[in-house]
């Protein structure tokens, strides 16, 4: 199995259309003595299929950098394109399915009604939203819940809900900013693992923002390690795990390997900052297996 | 009535009842004046010997209750409407309406009695419709605007128009809101009617029946008016809070399941 270290799946290969494409993209908040440099030259580009987590300690402009890509704020400097448009024409054309660390649910709404939210805006027919809700019940596994009310799910179950939400408009591109964040660490696992299976699935290409390192590791095709003051990518590490991912892939050696690739990615850049960027939990699971 | 609400409601009539009847005891025991406050059952007799009279005045001061509710609820809900929707309209608008809630209903009332004459229903409409409509402007404000962040960036992304984001998110987010000043105002509205009867107004009109009976020494006959004024403010109020059930019944479950 170790043969095949390098190789790596879907690096930006030519032969794959690109769905974001980033050229010296910065990003400045305010003018004159208080402009804060949040990225600064970004080249990226990921193509169709993808999933690329984005890494980074605090303050490393990942989440800025998915909120470039979503247009939900626009670059200072450099040109970004989403399937060949501006950022903006493609939030338009609803390219962008949307998952935040926080599942941002309508309590005033059921469940089947959250995940029908972007449809009924969207024009979609009453049957066909039914439709829709209904399969991406099943697909994060919560047809049980179909009738009720956000605050009676829990966390990681409201969070599949959002997920499901994001998919019901099969958007082209789904932007997830640390969606397990504030779940524990099993529950986080559980989670990762499904996303995965919704992934293979839907074939849908995913920018994932997330602190935790196994997290990115497990889920990804290319982890894009960023380093702060100002955000900058510092490297990109092709995961050339086998496409087929489940909880031995988590205790194997080649991902450990790619754990501690990424992890002394992030200090070589940073010495001494990485620390307070991963939680304890993080830090003991990446000690633990290297 | 399900066997919760009844659960929920056992105890404050417990209570009531239990105070009328401390109220009643005491009162005779210790051979209290009726001028000070008259016992229950003496009040009791005054309402069966008054009602005709009683009668009137209640369906009086409840339609100018009722009347100032509809308008002020009305022009404040409005007014919250443009205020969060437009810029502008939140200059103009609240210090207006900052304005209006701090005439004193004292000064207030008899200007009204010369604008449309004391026996008309209006002066009383005008006043509780001026207190109504802050604590309805200021509550539709919130409700419209106090939105979470998250969840316009999420309408943004769906590239959702003004229109649906008000009507899929600020409209719904601004119910619960609304409904807490709705039951503010029931309770203010009663206070706004009676009051502004104190300066003028037709002879049974609950206010000035008060004020007339406590004059005259009829002192049971006064607290039965002023109990009839209570129940008119309890029955708004719980009419204000069945609507709330009946248009939002997720957020009654969602604050009982906390």
């Amino acid at each position: 199995m170790t043969g095949r270290e390098g190789e790596g799946v879907g690096g930006g290969l030519p032969a794959v259309p690109a769905v974001v494409e980033a050229i010296g993209v910065g990003k400045t908040f305010g003018t004159g003595e208080a402009a804060v440099t949040a990225l600064e030259s970004v080249d990226l580009t990921i193509a169709q299929g993808e999933f690329v987590s984005l890494i980074g300690p605090s303050g490393c402009g990942k989440s800025t950098l998915l909120r470039l890509i979503g247009d939900l704020t626009q670059p200072t400097t450099g040109s970004l394109t989403i399937n060949g448009k501006p950022a903006a024409r493609a939030r338009l054309d609803r390219d962008y399915g949307m998952v935040f660390q926080a599942p941002v649910l309508m309590d005033w709404r059921t469940i089947t009604k959250n995940i029908e939210l972007p449809l009924e805006i969207m024009g979609f027919p009453p049957d066909e939203r039914r439709r829709r809700a209904a399969d991406l019940l099943k697909l994060v596994e919560l047809e049980a819940f179909a009738d009720r009310h956000p605050w009676q799910l829990s966390g990681g179950m409201q969070q599949r809900v959002a997920i499901a939400r994001a998919l019901s408009f099969d958007p082209k591109l789904l932007l997830m900013d640390e969606p397990f964040g504030a779940l524990d660490e099993m529950t986080r696992e559980r989670m990762n693992a499904e996303l995965m299976s919704i992934w293979r699935r839907t074939g849908t290409t995913i920018v994932f923002v997330t602190h935790s390192i196994p997290e990115a590791v497990f889920l990804s095709t290319r982890v894009v390690v960023m380093s702060a003051r100002p955000g900058r990518i510092a490297q990109v590490v092709d995961i050339d795990l086998p496409a087929e991912r489940s909880v031995e892939t988590r205790e194997s050696e080649r991902y450990f390997r790619l754990v501690t690739r990424v992890r002394e990615a992030l200090r070589q850049d940073e010495p001494g900052d990485v620390g307070p960027a991963l939680s304890d939990a993080e830090r003991v699971r990446a000690e633990g297996l290297a | 009535m399900t066997a919760s609400t009844a659960r929920e409601w056992l105890p404050a009539v417990a209570v009531f009842v239990i105070v009328i009847a401390l109220w009643e005891i005491g009162f005779l025991v210790l051979g209290v004046q009726s001028f000070l406050i008259p016992r229950p059952s003496v009040i009791g007799e005054q309402l069966t010997a008054d009602w005709s009279t009683l009668a009137r005045g209640l369906a009086f001061t409840g339609t100018e209750a009722v009347g100032g509710l509809v308008v002020g609820v009305a022009l404040g809900t409005a007014a919250g409407f443009a205020t969060a929707r437009w810029a502008s309209a939140r200059e103009v608008l609240l210090p207006v309406a900052i304005g209006a809630s701090t005439i004193p209903i004292i000064a207030f009332a008899p200007i009204t009695l010369n604008w449309f004459g004391p026996e008309s229903l209006l002066p009383r409409i005008t006043i509780v419709a001026v207190m109504v409509f802050f604590p309805i402007m200021v509550n539709t404000i919130r409700g419209l605007t106090n939105v979470d962040p998250g969840a316009l960036e999420l309408f943004s992304s769906y590239a959702a128009g003004d229109r649906q984001t008000l009507a899929k998110l600020r409209g719904p987010n601004a119910l619960p809101y609304w409904f807490t000043a709705l039951k503010i105002a029931t309770t203010l509205s009663v206070i706004g009617a009676v009051v502004g009867e104190f300066f003028g107004g037709p002879l049974y009109a609950l206010g000035i029946y008060i004020t007339l009976q406590t004059g005259a020494s009829r002192y049971p006959s006064a607290w039965a008016a002023i109990l009839l004024a209570c129940a008119l403010g309890i029955v708004l109020y719980l009419a204000a809070v069945a609507l709330e059930r009946v248009a939002i019944p997720w957020y009654a479950e969602r604050e009982t399941a906390r």
